[in-house]
């Protein structure tokens, strides 16, 4: 067992893991944050996507001791039931799911992309972004639409914070 | 995955010296082959060597007419590295069309290169572009040190630590993408170098990325799309699978390099 120290959400966690303990199993198991998910276990589907010293990657292909020291993000990490990120308020507002299992990994991806990319995205540069995201539900649509207005209303409240 | 010891060394000696004490040691770069090969325990290398810890490892410099990238900048950090757009920009774009943003946050050109996947891009690219991998003990030509499939020069305990690109007049890299993997079906890379022209292919050849004679000198003369519509590619080294045939992906090397020329 070896220990790891990061910071997840803002809060400094420490624990003693196997070396082979995967960054989403840390975040699950260890923290019991189950926001997070599994889907398909080979860096395809894009639901374990947490951000990692502010960049978004797939917790299932990261070894948790990699991250010793970071800064990690998780969906528990951006909003509350009360205070839903723009992005998440977004999602909910255009419907950008059906079953849900994908939606966390997609907030953070989408988060991620506006980081990148700003906050005026169009269509195709959602589309491109999303690669790493599968939803096996909606066909996206409704996603691409949540996106480009959550991305708009991130820009907006930044627009706020600075006035 | 089987378990494993863990190293996570902060300078280069450090791995060196780790890589050393532990024959059979893999050395872990971004992960994103290494990891998912662990977890279907298709590899059992008692340890692991992190080089992430390694801040030298990861710059991207302009020294003249050669661009050093450090064989742990990440996929994202060469597509948005200012250096890499200023002095070959199709390798920016290379860089940019790599798996999926996640995974090139955390992939690396040292670890693309080390690995020589037979339909990665950066191997292509490397050898279009006569670059010069930088180890921890010796420098090799890129036509020395892809040896194959997943093959490579590389001693057991040997780091790749840094690859150098001579800057050339034009560049680019076209690929047919498969639609799922998004893995290059065939991926022609193109290069007008102070040398002559330079074609690489990757994604189709039996034997791992490889240079195309014929192509190569049909652009001596020009280097234009046009010059290459009389070439045939042969079936011979070429690879057949679910995918595509030999012929397909033959003609795709025909279509893939007018497509790299036409951009460069």
């Amino acid at each position: 067992m070896t220990a790891v120290t990061m910071l997840v959400n803002g809060k400094s966690v420490t624990a003693d893991v196997e070396p082979r303990t995967l960054l989403v199993q840390f975040i699950r198991d260890h923290q019991q944050l189950t926001g997070t998910h599994v889907g398909c276990d080979t860096s395809q589907c894009g639901a374990c996507v947490v951000h990692v010293d502010g960049k978004a990657i797939k917790s299932c292909t990261t070894l948790a001791l990699s991250c010793d020291g970071a800064q990690v993000t998780t969906i528990e990490g951006v909003g509350t039931e009360t205070d839903l990120h723009p992005m998440q308020a977004a999602f909910r507002e255009h419907h950008g799911l059906q079953c849900g299992f994908c939606t966390p990994g997609m907030i953070m991806t989408s988060i991620d992309i506006v980081r990148r990319k700003g906050t005026n995205l169009d269509e195709a540069t959602i589309r491109a972004e999303l690669e790493g995201n599968i939803c096996r539900c909606t066909g996206y649509h409704n996603i691409v639409k949540a996106v480009a207005a959550g991305a708009q209303a991130m820009g907006a409240t930044t627009k706020q914070a600075a006035e | 995955m089987y378990a494993f010891d863990y190293r996570r060394p902060a300078t280069l000696n450090e791995a060196d010296l780790a890589l050393k004490a532990a024959p059979g040691a893999k050395l872990l770069a971004g992960g994103q082959t290494l990891i998912p090969t662990l977890k279907q325990r298709l590899a059992n290398p008692g340890v692991v060597i992190d080089l992430s810890a390694i801040p030298d490892l990861k710059a991207i410099t302009r020294k003249g007419d050669t661009l050093h990238i450090g064989a742990m900048a990440t996929h994202a950090e060469v597509a948005g590295s200012k250096d890499v757009a200023a002095a070959i920009p199709g390798l920016a774009t290379l860089a940019s069309h790599i798996g999926d943003p996640q995974v090139r946050h955390k992939g690396t050109i040292g670890g693309s290169l080390a690995n020589n996947d037979p339909a990665a891009d950066y191997p292509a690219a490397a050898l279009a572009l006569g670059a010069t991998m930088h180890t921890n003990k010796r420098t090799l030509s890129a036509q020395d040190f892809f040896q194959g499939l997943f093959a490579t020069a590389l001693d057991d305990n040997e780091i790749l630590t840094e690859i150098s690109f001579p800057i050339p007049k034009r560049f680019a890299y076209a690929k047919f993408p498969n639609p799922a993997s998004l893995y290059a079906m065939v991926g022609v890379a193109v290069a007008e170098t102070a040398g002559g022209p330079r074609v690489a292919v990757t994604g189709a050849g039996t034997d791992g990325v490889f240079r195309v004679p014929a192509l190569e000198t049909a652009l001596t003369g020009g280097f234009k799309a046009d010059a290459l519509k009389s070439v045939t590619i042969p079936t011979t080294g070429i690879n057949g699978d679910i995918h595509g045939s030999p012929e397909y992906r033959a003609h795709l090397i025909g279509v893939m390099a007018r497509r790299a020329v036409a951009a460069a």
